[in-house]
């Protein structure tokens, strides 16, 4: 079987090409896309990339962050400022994965996979998705929530930048120092007067694509970060996850090391090497 | 269709019809002739067919041909000089670094675009820059230990 690449200089004709044909697929890095073109898979019949200079810029303003969705994990670790991502970029592949694994393909990773994009769940981002009707901008949360409907081709991610103190992330996996993951959780805990304010906190592989724990959420606002403060939240861990069985982990093991995780997570107990 | 690519292998300018969705490795391997790039999985997942492009580490067996027209490539194969081994291959053999073979060329290749880039790696440096390179016989520790023993010969040679 024959593939045609089309490759375009601006990512909304690139969108159109995407949404004109049913066997086409984008390919940014490739990581995701090229095992399935090498296994034959027979849905595919166009790749379609872009060569826009957007799709990999990295836009910091003081208060903003705009990642391009073809920016990789190696130029984020390239990145001093953005050094509170570092712990999420570092989690995904091997070096020579993170030269080609994309932001925005991160997002479209199946579960195991995507503990950058569990990050961005927990910084609140929003994605432009380029198309035929123009760009427009939505919340990372409700893409990911429809991510399996094809013909999506996120042009930009963004988010406000977080208080840097604030920003903490778990990757668990049985192999080390790589893996794919048993679960992650990240978490932007802005403390105000020593008590939690509008936390944001997102599961990777407890659910098909990552989840806030907006229960664990609620239960933190205006508590302190100690034993007795994250009590509720730890109680209503569970809440709004399915994990599944993979060969990774059962569903069972993920349920019963969520909390224990979670915990050390927000008490701030784990040293750099595994965050 | 096939589709006219050029870049450089090791050096040398080199020319080549892949077809649509062709990967680099299969290409290197097949239209090339370059066999010292293994492949292990074509997933993305075993590290065995790492190469160099434009100077940093990439898996070649998800790497789409196409996108390598004007990049610059290395491979084992442009590891020696003349009859001279890279610092590399000498200590993988002094300190037994490859048992079956296999993963080798992929190990060379990922330790190479560290060294290239910190010439005095710490072994946590070296973990990490073969952490996606997977070895079923060593056991890990004595490619740890040739790397390390590349970079202090090298860089010694050069003091």
């Amino acid at each position: 079987m024959t593939i045609t690449v089309k490759t375009f200089a601006r990512m909304d004709d690139a969108a159109n090409a995407l949404m004109q044909e049913r066997e086409a697929r984008f390919m940014a890095g490739g990581t995701l896309l090229m095992r399935a073109v090498n296994e034959v898979d027979p849905s595919i019949r166009t790749i379609v990339r872009a060569t826009d200079p957007n799709f990999r810029r990295i836009g910091l303003s003081s208060g903003r962050v705009e990642l391009g969705a073809g920016v990789t994990m190696a130029a984020i670790l390239a990145e001093r400022e953005l050094a509170y991502l570092h712990p999420a970029a570092r989690a995904v592949g091997g070096p020579a994965v993170r030269e080609a694994a994309t932001v925005g393909g991160n997002l479209f990773a199946p579960s195991p996979y995507g503990d950058f994009a569990t990050m961005l769940l927990a910084l609140d981002a929003t994605v432009t998705m380029a198309g035929g009707f123009g760009q427009r901008e939505l919340p990372l949360e409700e893409l990911l929530s429809r991510r399996e409907r094809g013909a999506l081709l996120v042009a930009s991610i963004a988010f406000r930048r977080p208080a840097v103190d604030a920003i903490r992330f778990v990757k668990v996996t049985r192999v080390h120092p790589k893996g794919a993951s048993v679960l992650s959780i990240a978490a932007q805990l802005p403390l105000s007067g020593g008590r939690v304010s509008h936390a944001r906190i997102a599961y990777g592989a407890m659910a098909p694509s990552p989840v806030r724990a907006k229960a664990v959420e609620r239960a933190l606002e205006g508590r302190p970060l100690d034993a007795t403060g994250i009590a509720p939240a730890l109680a209503v861990a569970h809440e709004g996850t399915s994990p599944v069985d993979d060969p990774i982990a059962s569903a069972w093991w993920r349920r019963e090391i969520l909390p224990v995780h979670l915990r050390r997570l927000l008490l701030g107990e784990y040293s750099a090497r595994h965050s | 269709m096939k589709t006219p690519i050029q870049f450089r292998l090791n050096g040398e300018d080199v020319a080549a019809f892949v077809e649509g969705g062709a990967n680099l490795l299969d290409t290197l391997r097949e239209i090339v002739g370059d066999l010292t790039v293994k492949g292990g999985c074509w997933q993305g997942t075993c590290g065995t067919c790492t190469v160099i492009i434009d100077g940093v580490p990439r898996l070649s067996c998800i790497t789409l041909a196409e996108t390598c027209s004007g990049s610059s490539i290395e491979t084992a194969a442009g590891l020696r000089r003349g009859s001279e081994l890279h610092p590399l291959q000498i200590a993988f053999m002094e300190r037994f670094a490859a048992q079956c073979g296999y993963c080798t060329p992929g190990m060379l290749m990922a330790a190479k675009a560290l060294l290239d880039k910190n010439p005095n790696p710490t072994r946590q440096d070296v973990i990490e820059a073969i952490s996606g390179n997977i070895c079923r016989c060593t056991g890990y520790e004595p490619i740890i230990n040739a790397v390390l023993d590349a970079a202090r010969d090298h860089t010694r040679s050069r003091v």
